[in-house]
């Protein structure tokens, strides 16, 4: 039984050139207690897809899905104030710019107070404590002292543990984090990663970390869904998906990473991804794929079997295609 | 690729940079320690590569590279002149900066012609028009850009293309030193790679000395031959980056390689972590500026600021690994 | 949002709409500002071909026919479709002609006020910290002041009429394109774009007038169109005060105060000028919130 479970799920942006399709035919299980990665460059609609399933886009954005659903709940059926009352306490997300996420009027204290105060009914003092617990949970030191702080008196780092603290604070069931990491430095990423793992893993919560950087899936991530341009193009299991990826996209976008180059010259990514005026009619991957030939260009490819990454594609990688190449 | 043999075209000796921030009618301003104590030489044909997390230093130290900011302590010469401010117009020619952002980096308000040519514009005053935009047209070919995006502004343009645009703009006066300021960071990896490959083949035709800004230290292991790791604004260690990378001799570069994700699930180890965060530059503790959130900090560390020496390369640490 | 809408921001792909178009796409979204427009194009119309449109010379006297109503009134006549003022002289005629003066007033105005603060605000943003110090503060103590107040003064000073009205307006107006120069100014400076132009050797002059400026542009559009309107609404109150425009020219705040004896026995003197300032000037503050939404990029949906 999954927990958060998307079919079919399109958003559409109205802009004012005309309709932008965000993000296109997308299917996602997120069992619960489990941690999958969303991987993909700018623009593949990682961030919009779990926007959409918290109900927090913009008017602009139209979204349409066979099965929308968290927790057997249909997500759609909802009224406006049963799923704001859902969504905060029960799916919870945290972003990549902790400094513009926080208010900058009030104290961190009274942000993670507020948050309680929304979701559960705990009196002054009781939310007090609570605040103090989360903030010992996800490693602020001197938690009394850092609660009467401004967000601009405490680092990147420090900020992020506050928005950790304020989405673990109703203790959901599943944690969206979006790039929760790009803004910081290494070593800091290094700390907040490992907390929202062992937060995970205490707390049994499911996690999903939308993220471009493939270092960070690797030694984070279960499960791996791969996106490009909108579209799902490849899911597996995390070991799998960096041994054996069965979408070329998935295939040149390891190859190009500097630290799997084997030469000076490293494996490039023609082109671009195409945008809102050059969607390709058939795979959109086409334009920029080794393998593409008249079919991939025309028709939009199939989703592949389990055993094939659900890969969506006309000719995915199998292993015979893999050791042909390395014995040519 | 030309050795060591040649002649440094940059050489930095304890170069330092202060600031004085706050200040107002009624408070005494506090100096901050941008760089202090930072030596290198760039060889042509080579890339010294710069690491360090945010506040160290690094955006500071490319800056007065390029000649925008003026060094408040040590010397400074670049092509064998001193950078001196009263030698700066004379050798802006030889040193040119691409920026890490490249939506920020170039004028919005200027076609693609005119961002390329307006180095010349300024510098070589007495070239023609066609000249200029004969120039031009050629730099768009080697940065692989097409020649009808002559006439198009940056907003046309993906954020690789962009990078493009920008590098050819750096390389139109034949600079000999091109200062990288994370010149990838702000790319999708896809493209991240058309452009580092962008640098290393212009810099095999052309000969040019990079000194190449990063936090990246998967990127960095890719396209450097030497290194600086730098911690609040001072050097931590130096030396060849294959030496570095194989056997860090101080805690930080150590703690900072456990640190950089590695794109192999099956390598998932222990990390080292560091406790706490970068001190604030206002408030740099005495001693060895990494002793607060070093594991193998002794009271000698607290009290005194250890050297950059030792070998087989030097490190600033009175305990560095083995 | 921010990140959703970054997000679609950044796939941008190598064909996209020209600036002009899509900046007309932008202002067209706002119907007010469209109607806006209109109008004021029909009020730019009418300032420039005044001499043809109007029937009768807006200052000749028709004893004949003093204060006669509209036509649609009892006693109204083809003649003098909008009626006639205490002197007999054709409301209508007047009024065209008044759209000249006003339309004169905003131009030279704006002209004035938005070409010296844009030079005062660059200079300013440029400036070592103590020259942009006493700029900065020369300019509150001028906003200090209520600008009609200030404006009355100086008109004081140098002697009532038009031009000297025009100049006032201009020089109280002016603080405000300093601070919003200064403003994006500084914004701008710290870009990299900028220093890649001080690293490629471009002197002041070159980094404040061709680099730097051009993109200050668009918020100060914005705060002519606006101030346009400013300019004309000042304009028409010092004419009301007998400190602007003098009689007889047709300026429409003259004829207002002209006409304020007789508000009570005929109301289309002073109701008609007084609309004619009411639609000209909300005309251009609905232009200008259009030019607002479309060319500043920080309040752009989507």
């Amino acid at each position: 039984m999954s927990l958060l479970k998307l079919r079919n799920l399109s958003v559409e942006f109205a802009t004012a050139g005309g309709g932008f399709r965000a993000v296109d035919q997308v299917d996602l299980d997120v069992a619960p207690g489990e941690i999958l990665a969303i991987v993909g460059e700018s623009g593949s609609g990682k961030s919009v897809s779990m926007l959409a399933a918290m109900g927090l886009l913009p008017w602009t954005a139209t979204v349409t899905a066979d099965e929308m659903s968290f927790d057997g709940r249909d997500l759609r059926a909802m009224s406006g104030r049963a799923r704001r009352r859902l969504v905060g306490r029960d799916m919870a997300m945290i972003f990549q710019e902790p400094m513009s996420s926080l208010n900058p009027c009030f104290t961190v204290g009274f942000q993670v107070k507020e948050a309680l105060r929304q979701h559960l009914d705990l009196n002054r003092r009781a939310r007090h404590a609570r605040a103090v617990e989360l903030f010992e949970m996800v490693g602020i030191p001197d938690p009394e002292k850092r609660l009467g702080n401004f967000p601009h008196q405490m680092s990147g780092g420090m900020n992020q543990r506050v928005m950790i603290a304020i989405a673990i604070a109703c203790k959901p069931r599943l944690l969206i984090a979006d790039e929760p990491t790009t803004a910081l430095d290494v070593t800091i990423q290094a700390q907040i990663l490992d907390l929202l793992v062992s937060l995970q893993r205490e707390t049994g919560m499911a996690l999903i970390l939308i993220t471009h950087d493939m270092g960070v899936v690797a030694e984070t991530a279960e499960r791996v869904s791969v996106q490009y341009a909108g579209q799902k193009v490849e899911e597996q299991r995390v070991e799998g998906l960096f041994d054996t990826p069965h979408h070329p996209y998935t295939a040149a976008l390891l190859a190009a990473l500097p630290e799997r180059a084997t030469e000076r010259r490293l494996p490039t990514i023609p082109g671009v991804v195409p945008g809102q005026f050059d969607r390709p009619e058939g795979c959109l991957f086409s334009p920029r794929c080794r393998f593409a030939d008249e079919t991939c260009r025309r028709v939009p490819p199939p989703v592949q079997g389990r055993e094939l990454g659900l890969a969506r594609c006309h000719y995915p990688i199998t292993s015979d295609a893999r050791r042909k190449e390395s014995a040519s | 690729m030309t050795g060591t043999a040649s002649e440094p075209v940059v050489v930095a000796k304890a170069l330092g940079r202060d600031y004085s921030v706050g200040g107002g009618l009624f408070s005494r301003p506090a100096t901050v320690r941008a760089v202090a104590g930072t030596s290198f030489e760039l060889y042509p044909g080579r890339t010294l590569a710069v690491v360090g997390e945010s506040g160290c230093g690094k955006s500071t130290l490319a800056r007065m590279v390029t000649l925008i900011e003026e060094p408040t302590a040590g010397a400074l010469s670049i092509d064998g002149h001193a950078a001196i401010p009263a030698n700066w117009a004379g050798l802006r020619e030889s040193v040119q900066i691409v920026f890490q952002d490249p939506y920020g980096s170039l004028n919005l308000r200027q076609r693609v012609g005119a961002i390329l040519e307006e180095p010349l514009k300024i510098n070589r005053k007495d070239m023609s028009a066609s000249a200029r935009a004969e120039k031009a047209r050629e730099m768009m070919r080697l940065v692989g850009l097409r020649p009808e995006h002559y006439d198009r502004y940056p907003h046309m343009f993906s954020g690789g293309q962009r990078q493009r645009i920008a590098v050819a703009r750096a390389l139109m006066l034949e600079p000999k030193v091109l200062v990288l300021d994370e010149p990838v960071s702000a790319l999708d990896l896809s493209i991240q790679s058309q452009i580092l490959n962008l640098l290393l083949d212009l810099q095999e035709r052309l000969g040019l000395a990079y000194l190449f800004i990063s936090h990246d230290l998967s990127v960095v292991r890719h396209v450097a031959d030497d290194l600086i790791v730098m911690y609040l604004g001072r050097p931590v260690e130096t030396g060849p980056k294959d030496a570095v990378f194989a056997a860090p001799r101080h805690p930080y570069t150590k703690a900072l390689l456990s640190a950089t994700p590695s794109a192999d699930p099956a390598g998932r180890r222990e990390r080292i972590k560091l406790e706490g965060e970068l001190p604030s530059p206002l408030a740099v503790p005495p001693g060895c500026p990494f002793a607060p959130r070093c594991w193998k900090a002794q009271p000698r560390c607290r009290a005194e600021r250890p050297e950059l020496q030792g070998a087989p390369h030097p490190a600033a640490c009175f305990f560095p690994e083995a | 949002m921010a990140d959703a809408s970054s997000q679609i921001a950044s796939t941008v792909p190598t064909s996209r709409p020209g600036r002009l178009s899509e900046f007309w796409r932008y202002f067209k979204e706002n119907r007010g500002a469209v109607i806006g427009l209109y109008i004021f194009a029909a009020f730019v119309l009418i300032a420039l071909g005044a001499d043809i449109l109007a029937p009768y010379d807006p200052t000749a006297q028709n004893r004949a026919a003093t204060l006669v109503p509209p036509v649609w009134q009892e006693g109204g006549s083809w003649s003098f479709p909008l009626g006639t003022d205490p002197l007999g002289r054709d409301m209508l005629s007047r009024l065209l002609h008044g759209a000249r003066y006003s339309f004169f007033v905003g131009i030279v105005v704006v002209v004035v006020a938005s070409f010296g603060g844009i030079l005062i605000g660059l200079v300013a943003g440029f400036a070592p910290r103590w020259l942009d110090t006493i700029i900065m503060r020369l300019m509150d103590i001028i906003l200090a002041f209520p600008s009609l107040l200030l404006a009355l003064v100086l008109v004081a000073i140098l002697g009532p009429s038009l031009t000297n009205a025009m100049i006032a307006i201009a020089l109280v107006l002016q603080p405000h394109y300093v601070r919003l120069t200064r403003a994006s100014v500084i914004n701008e400076r710290t870009k990299d774009y900028v220093t890649s132009a001080r690293v490629a050797g471009a002197g002041r002059l070159r980094l404040m007038f061709i680099t730097v400026l051009p993109n200050c542009l668009a918020p100060i559009i914005v705060q002519a169109a606006l101030s346009f309107s400013t300019a004309i609404l000042d304009a028409a109150a010092l004419g009301f005060l007998g400190m602007g425009a003098q009689p007889p020219t047709p300026e429409w705040g003259t004829m207002l105060a002209e006409a304020r004896e007789f508000i009570l026995r005929a109301w289309w003197v002073v109701t008609f000028p007084g609309l004619a300032i009411l639609v000209t000037v909300l005309a251009i503050n609905l232009m200008g919130d259009g030019l607002r939404d479309a060319l500043d990029p920080k309040l752009k949906r989507s």
